[in-house]
């Protein structure tokens, strides 16, 4: 593919759109479609046949639209005299999308019923970078994503730069992995830059298993072509010209997305061999997960690619020396390749001038649990967590009380309201016992049992521990044990001693990351709520009412001595 | 190759560019408690028992796969180290079911060894007390899921010295058992030489020869130091 190709497609596309008045895009992502989008979508093709409007209205499918919980969300854009104005609707049905074509497309006036508020905070106060043209493009279709200026980073990268130049650029970003370490993804480039192989590899983490975590699968759904870029520039960084995307198989969707677009970057010349007229060449393969969570960790997934079981090895060395079959191998996660393009085009300073001192840009979280706006928000590093709360979030249902924020999933830990006024930053959340993990973001109100919410994570860790090492295959049955126990009010003071004990050797002992953070969730309820396990374990109760005590024996072996 | 000097435990000792913290260790009569470690297999980190401290690193490293360097201080046996060690030694007996006074190896057992050194006088952890297989299918030799620690010792010393990897892995977490196969009955398996390699690898009573006294059932593994120095020195190669 050469300069003027891509050129002429954005011509061509942008003509397109001119000649059409409205465009709807129907939000499919997993979300909106599991509330019945593809009827609504279905309906309004129906609708504007009927209605005899074709040729000045496209329907398209799109990324997620954010707000997952007033879905199927639908966008529809009017182009009036060369400016264009959106209407998003919420909750629509095959029965009210075909009202709105009537009223909306032919009378020109918005259904103000179905029609969701852009003036909501939710909207308002995010800052959209990884997520740009999520809800925009039509995530199945290349030339969306060159019309809005897709693969020009790679173009310049090619082109333009030099493989230094890149790194340069990443490290001037600030930007680190989103996976959840927080580790500076220009260092890790230009470790595997300057590794010796005679090949190098490129590999993109898509094995999200976080429970309520749901972020690398919106942006795979929305925005595939987003993720293959920024893995060809990553490859032209450190010299790689081979890639492969290890997507968990409960993902269907994600994965016939990303097939979508892998074939058609090829047609397109924007993947395979002389990229843009280059010496450059990169391919990328799929590699689907079997549903293992510690496939998230980079050497299991790294043994699970090769064919092998998934379980890690101890490091160094680290994949970036000695990776996938004993290559350098760079392992990003999704929303890592998705900031690089923008970083590329707009320049490294750019993105280093949102959000902190040592975490820039934005991250994408995944609201979820008792709050009223559930979905999908990208919002710069920094935002307190009460504005992502209480303003994005639109705070919690039925006037309950806020209890704790999870963050990190099963190795992060709950931040309790005391500290709702922290910064969301790699940092903060460290400093207060938790971590930044992948961005899920959990919140539970006064009905939320801490000890409950411990004793999960716990079970969770339990059944997706690879069985390697001992602390983690055994610690976390122990733990597990022990959290019942307490959960059913059977526990004694010596159990909460010992729980603590195991909390440390899992945390010191354990083999990779997994069984290490395992505890963390109990760490931090311990540190916050102590008083609630002390509840379930002196007053055998459960303050938030969740957990079924075990009723005490009628008489007690005092009264049986008496 | 360079030489590096560093420290175990405050006494000076030497090493040579592939030399993990074990083997140096081993060389100066350093004890470090092993498991998953057999000499003439590959290292798979995976026990914890090996565990060192090293001055100036936050984590506690494997002293089996990890190189020594210049400068190194190590300390291998800290109150927390001995800690720590114990409670996995006690995690593995409450694990599964092992009850020396009916086992075939009581005796000859790593894992009896190692609770001796570790001072285990009593197991503080809840008993799972699992209900475990006994695969005797096989003409001269039985698996007892009941005693395995899944080291993994037999898995490496089938694939890497037989060369038939009949062994294998399956399952995860606690429910992960050793196999045959495809997970076949033993006796049937199409792979497996019949060699014995397995039985005398293995740390514990999970692997042994029919019709053994407990006095009989010990370890030889001297074969596997014969492997290791015969392929060093190239003895069948031509």
């Amino acid at each position: 593919m050469s300069e003027d190709v891509l050129k002429a497609i954005i011509d061509k596309e942008s003509e397109a759109s001119e000649a059409v008045r409205y465009r709807i895009g129907v939000c499919t992502a997993a979300g909106c479609l599991s509330s019945g989008a593809a009827a609504v979508k279905e309906s309004f093709h129906k609708a504007i046949k009927e209605a005899g409007l074709s040729d000045s209205v496209r329907v398209f499918g799109t990324g997620c639209l954010g707000l997952c919980d007033a879905g199927p969300l639908v966008q529809v854009e009017t182009r009036e005299d060369g400016h264009v104005c959106t209407c998003l609707y919420n909750k629509l049905t095959a029965e009210s999308a075909s009202g709105v074509v009537s009223q909306h497309l032919l009378k020109g006036e918005p259904v103000e019923s179905l029609l969701c508020s852009e003036e909501n905070p939710f909207f308002q106060q995010q800052q959209k970078v990884v997520l740009e043209n999520s809800g925009k493009i039509d995530p199945e279709r290349i030339e969306d994503y060159i019309a809005v200026g897709g693969y020009g980073a790679l173009q310049k990268v090619v082109t333009e730069m030099t493989p230094q130049g890149v790194i340069r650029e990443i490290n001037i970003s600030g930007l680190r992995g989103r996976g959840g370490g927080g580790y500076p993804t220009g260092l890790k480039w230009s470790t595997v830059a300057k590794s010796k192989g005679s090949r190098k590899y490129i590999i993109c983490n898509a094995d999200e298993g976080d429970p309520g975590a749901f972020m690398d699968r919106s942006v795979l759904e929305g925005d595939p072509h987003r993720v293959l870029e920024g893995m060809a520039i990553a490859a032209f960084a450190v010299g790689a010209e081979f890639g492969y995307i290890y997507v968990r198989g409960e993902y269907p969707l994600a994965i016939s997305r990303l097939k979508t677009a892998i074939r058609q970057a090829e047609r397109q010349q924007l993947l395979g061999n002389r990229i843009f007229d280059s010496e450059f060449n990169f391919r990328i393969d799929l590699r689907i997960g079997a549903g293992a969570f510690v496939c998230g960790e980079e050497t299991a997934l790294i043994a699970s690619i090769e064919g092998k079981r998934g379980s890690p090895r101890p490091r160094p060395p680290y994949p970036a020396v000695k990776g996938l079959w004993g290559y350098p191998t760079l392992l990003n996660n999704v929303e890592t390749y998705a900031s690089v393009p923008p970083v590329i085009l707009k320049g490294g300073n750019w993105y280093a001038s949102i959000g902190t001192q040592k975490s820039k840009g934005t991250k994408v979280f995944a609201l979820a649990g008792k709050i009223k706006n559930t979905g999908l928000i990208e919002v710069p590093m920094g935002l307190p967590l009460r504005r992502i709360i209480f303003e994005i979030g639109g705070g919690i249902p039925e006037g309950k009380k806020f209890k704790a924020a999870q963050t990190g999933g099963p190795s992060g830990g709950c931040i309790p309201a005391e500290h709702l006024d922290l910064p969301v930053d790699y940092e903060s959340l460290a400093k207060v016992g938790s971590i930044m993990g992948s961005g899920g973001l959990i919140i539970m109100d006064e009905t939320s049992c801490m000890v409950d919410v411990a004793r999960f994570f716990m079970e969770f860790c339990m059944d997706e521990s690879c069985g390697k090492c001992i602390p983690c295959r055994a610690g976390t049955v122990q733990m597990h044990g022990l959290l019942k126990k307490i959960t059913e009010g059977v526990a004694t003071t010596n159990d909460l001693a010992q729980l603590e004990q195991l909390c440390e050797l899992l945390k010191y002992t354990s083999l990779c990351g997994l069984g290490q953070t395992a505890p963390n969730p109990v760490i931090s309820t311990l540190k916050y709520f102590r008083d609630e396990y002390l509840a379930h374990i002196v007053e055998k109760r459960c303050p938030a009412n969740v957990c079924r005590i075990r009723p005490t024996p009628a008489a007690s072996s005092e009264e049986v001595r008496a | 190759m360079t030489v590096k000097t560093l420290s175990i435990n405050g006494q000076m000792v030497t090493a040579s560019e592939d030399q993990t913290i074990l083997d140096i260790a081993l060389e100066n009569n350093i004890v470090i408690p092993t498991l998953c470690h057999l000499e003439g297999l590959s290292q798979v980190g995976a026990c914890r028992l090996c565990l060192v401290e090293i001055t100036g690193s936050p984590k506690l490293q494997p002293a089996c796969v990890t190189l020594a360097d210049e400068g190194m201080e190590v300390r291998t046996d800290t109150e927390r180290l001995k800690e720590y060690r114990r409670m996995i030694i006690e995690l593995l007996f409450a694990e599964r079911n092992h009850v020396c006074s009916i086992c075939v190896v009581n005796g000859h057992c790593d894992l009896q060894d190692l609770a001796y050194s570790v001072g285990m006088d009593h197991v503080r952890f809840a008993y799972q007390n699992p209900l475990e297989e006994i695969d005797a299918s096989h003409a001269r030799f039985v698996l007892d899921n009941n005693r395995c620690v899944l080291c993994t010792r037999c898995v490496r010393v089938c694939d890497e010295i037989e060369g038939a990897h009949t062994w294998d892995v399956m399952g995860r977490g606690a429910n992960a058992r050793v196999i045959t196969d495809l997970n076949r009955p033993w006796g049937e398996s199409d792979t497996c030489t019949g060699c014995g390699k397995c039985i005398h690898v293995c740390p514990t009573g999970a692997l042994s020869e029919k019709g053994k006294s407990t006095a009989e059932m010990v370890k030889k593994r001297d074969f596997l130091t014969y492997i290791k120095m015969g392929r060093e020195k190239k003895l069948w190669f031509k």
